[in-house]
């Protein structure tokens, strides 16, 4: 049954195959502990782990080619030391990995990030992109519209649905008053958000595979930067709150919030 | 010398209010602030046009507004918007739409901006656990988050030049599934009530929602309360995987204060936490705890607001 309404849906847009790109970024473990010295973040400690929303970005593109064939590629921007997020992506079966990287860079900023990222997705003749709604170090989104805008394609951003079609894909965008059942045609950008999909896990296969499998590294030229960082913090301290004991204490906190903070 | 141009944040092709903090945000950054209004008509610049500290209102008007659509929004409005650094709102579309201005234009892009100091910019990364603080040199796009500058006041009589626009859509709207209640958006509200784990059935809920009612709020949820009861859906939820707010009140009720729940709401210029369990990490972070179970705290804060707010 299975194998029937694989063979019926296997045709991409047109003559052309689905050429499926995931993006997949390697950021420090949501759980860590972030610590500022000097006057930037030390992250000389912290677990490296792929960006999360990117394993559900990650995800789409796979089921996006077991519904209507083509390849998926997955690509990453970053030294060496993020190899391992494409070995991940390789593992649960992704058919190419590109590490985007020239090693006279340092840190990018969006539009040079973006530049790069773009050039090589053009130069592969891709045209579905998947990606994490945001990253969870810059907390940004703005790598798939920004891509998208460069590449001159559709996009829909935070998407927590997907149906594949034939020459697109329908995408469940939320809105102000309610979520949005969208039809998006290729070429186009896709940026997920959890919940409509369950990321698989590797096999002990795939693992193996994803050990052996080769890294294609490529380069691309960039814009110079607009941006200076001029330095990292830790976050504002607040002045220690006040601590209540029970209930009878709720209308103290009510008048404080009227007459001192002034939000009700 | 230098210009700023602040896009209006629209909601139903009316002016948002935040769009009046955007205007604020500009006037830190440059000498001179015009406002685009994208819209399919010009009722809304019309009204952006008493904004106070606005030099000109461009009405951006299309077709192409009656829905969000990214591709042509960037490419009307990037035709309609002088250069100099552009200011959105950091909601979501805000913040999409910054992200394609940049692009366009091959500027950068710097997002959920929280403060403006003379040159230097500050954004939240890590999920807040850090600040980084940043100059730009050069045209850019930035978004700004709700709260982080006092709205410009009204009596402004700023001149409105309507420009056309038309651009073809990229992405069609099929079917618009109505949210099932009426309720306020947790990203949308100044003042948000939110539930956790504490909360130990959904139906006690509507506790919350009477409140919010009160004090006109949203009613959020933790994790915990999205991934155990179905009743409560992923739109409520706050934190890491969920939204950031930024409320001028987040009240917490029976949330422990996990770090990916903080990720979401820490930045809330006042954290008021209910909860029984004095050592629970969210009292670090609220201004004002009270140790008590929400069986016994919340009759008396409703009775209370009731009082005050009617
Ligand atoms: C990758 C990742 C992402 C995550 N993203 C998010 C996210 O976006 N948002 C989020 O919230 N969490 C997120 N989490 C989960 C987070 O770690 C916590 O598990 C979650 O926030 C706990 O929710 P809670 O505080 O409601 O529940 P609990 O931790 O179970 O806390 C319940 C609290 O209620 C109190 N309580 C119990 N009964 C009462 C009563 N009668 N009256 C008053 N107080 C009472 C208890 O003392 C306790 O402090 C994420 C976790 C991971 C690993
Ligand atoms: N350096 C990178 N390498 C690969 N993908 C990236 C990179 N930066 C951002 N992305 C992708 O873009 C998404 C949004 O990132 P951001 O715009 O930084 O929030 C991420 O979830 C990734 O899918």
């Amino acid at each position: 049954m299975g194998f029937q309404s694989k063979g019926c849906t296997l045709r991409g847009t047109g003559d052309k195959m689905t050429e499926i790109a995931v993006l997949v970024k390697r950021v420090p473990d949501t759980n860590a502990q972030i610590l500022v010295s000097g006057d930037r973040v030390d992250l000389s400690a912290v677990k490296w782990v792929m960006s999360p929303y990117d394993e559900f970005a990650l995800e789409a593109a796979m089921l996006h080619k077991e519904a209507k064939g083509g390849n998926v590629t997955a690509i990453t921007l970053g030294n060496a030391d993020c190899d391992k997020v494409l070995k991940d992506a390789k593992a649960v079966g992704v058919d190419r990995i590109i590490r985007v990287w020239d090693d006279s860079w340092s840190e990018l900023d969006s539009n040079q990030a973006q530049s790069a990222l773009a050039n090589v997705i053009r130069d592969l003749g891709i045209n579905i992109v998947y990606c994490g709604k945001s990253a969870a170090d810059t907390g940004a989104g703005s790598t798939g519209p920004g891509v998208a805008e460069r590449l001159g394609w559709a996009s829909a951003s935070n998407i927590i649905g997907l149906e594949f079609e034939d020459t697109g894909v329908e995408a469940m965008v939320p809105a102000a008053t309610g979520n949005a059942r969208t039809g998006v045609s290729l070429p186009a950008v896709i940026s997920c958000d959890k919940g409509f999909c369950k990321p698989r896990k590797p096999n002990v296969k795939g693992i193996m595979m994803a050990k052996r499998a080769q890294v294609e590294v490529m380069s691309s030229d960039i814009p110079s930067s607009s941006v200076n960082i001029i330095s990292h913090s830790p976050p504002p301290k607040k002045a220690p709150g006040q601590t209540f004991e029970g209930a009878s204490e709720v209308p103290r906190v009510v008048a404080a919030l009227r007459n001192d903070a002034n939000v009700i | 010398m230098s210009e700023t141009i602040v896009i209006a944040e629209t909601r139903d092709g009316e002016l948002h209010p935040v769009t009046a903090e955007l205007v604020s945000a500009a006037n830190n950054l440059g000498d001179s602030t015009t406002i685009v209004v994208p819209s399919t008509n010009d009722a809304a610049a019309n009204s952006a046009s008493s904004i106070a500290g606005v030099s000109k209102v461009i009405a951006c008007v299309g077709d192409c507004f009656a829905a969000y659509d990214a591709a042509s929004w960037a490419e009307a409005i990037d035709s309609c918007a002088p250069s100099g650094v552009i200011v959105c709102a950091a909601s979501q579309n805000g913040k999409d739409l910054a992200s394609r201005l940049a692009a366009r234009r091959s500027i950068s892009v710097v997002q959920d901006v929280v403060g403006i100091d003379g040159g230097t910019l500050t954004q939240p990364i890590y999920s807040g656990k850090a600040m980084q603080n940043l100059s730009l040199n050069g045209d850019a796009a930035i978004s700004v988050r709700a709260n982080t500058f006092a709205a410009a006041g009204d009596g402004g009589s700023a001149e409105v030049s309507v420009m056309n626009q038309s651009a073809d859509v990229a992405t069609a709207v099929r079917e618009m599934i109505a949210k099932a209640s009426e309720r306020l958006d947790v990203a949308e509200a100044d003042i948000i009530i939110s539930g956790g784990r504490g909360m130990q059935d959904p139906a006690n809920f509507a506790n919350l929602e009477r409140l919010a009612d009160t004090l006109g709020a949203a009613v959020g949820a933790s994790r915990a309360a999205v991934d155990t009861w179905e009743e409560i859906p992923h739109s409520m939820q706050v934190g890491q995987t969920g939204k950031t707010v930024n409320p001028s009140l987040y009240i917490a009720v029976g949330i422990s204060g996990a770090i990916q729940h903080l990720a979401g709401m820490r930045t809330s210029k006042y954290i008021v936490a209910i909860n029984k369990d004095p050592e629970a990490p969210i009292f670090k972070h609220a201004d004002y705890g009270i140790v008590s179970t929400w069986e016994d705290a919340l009759p008396v804060l409703e009775a209370e607001l009731k009082a005050l707010l009617g």
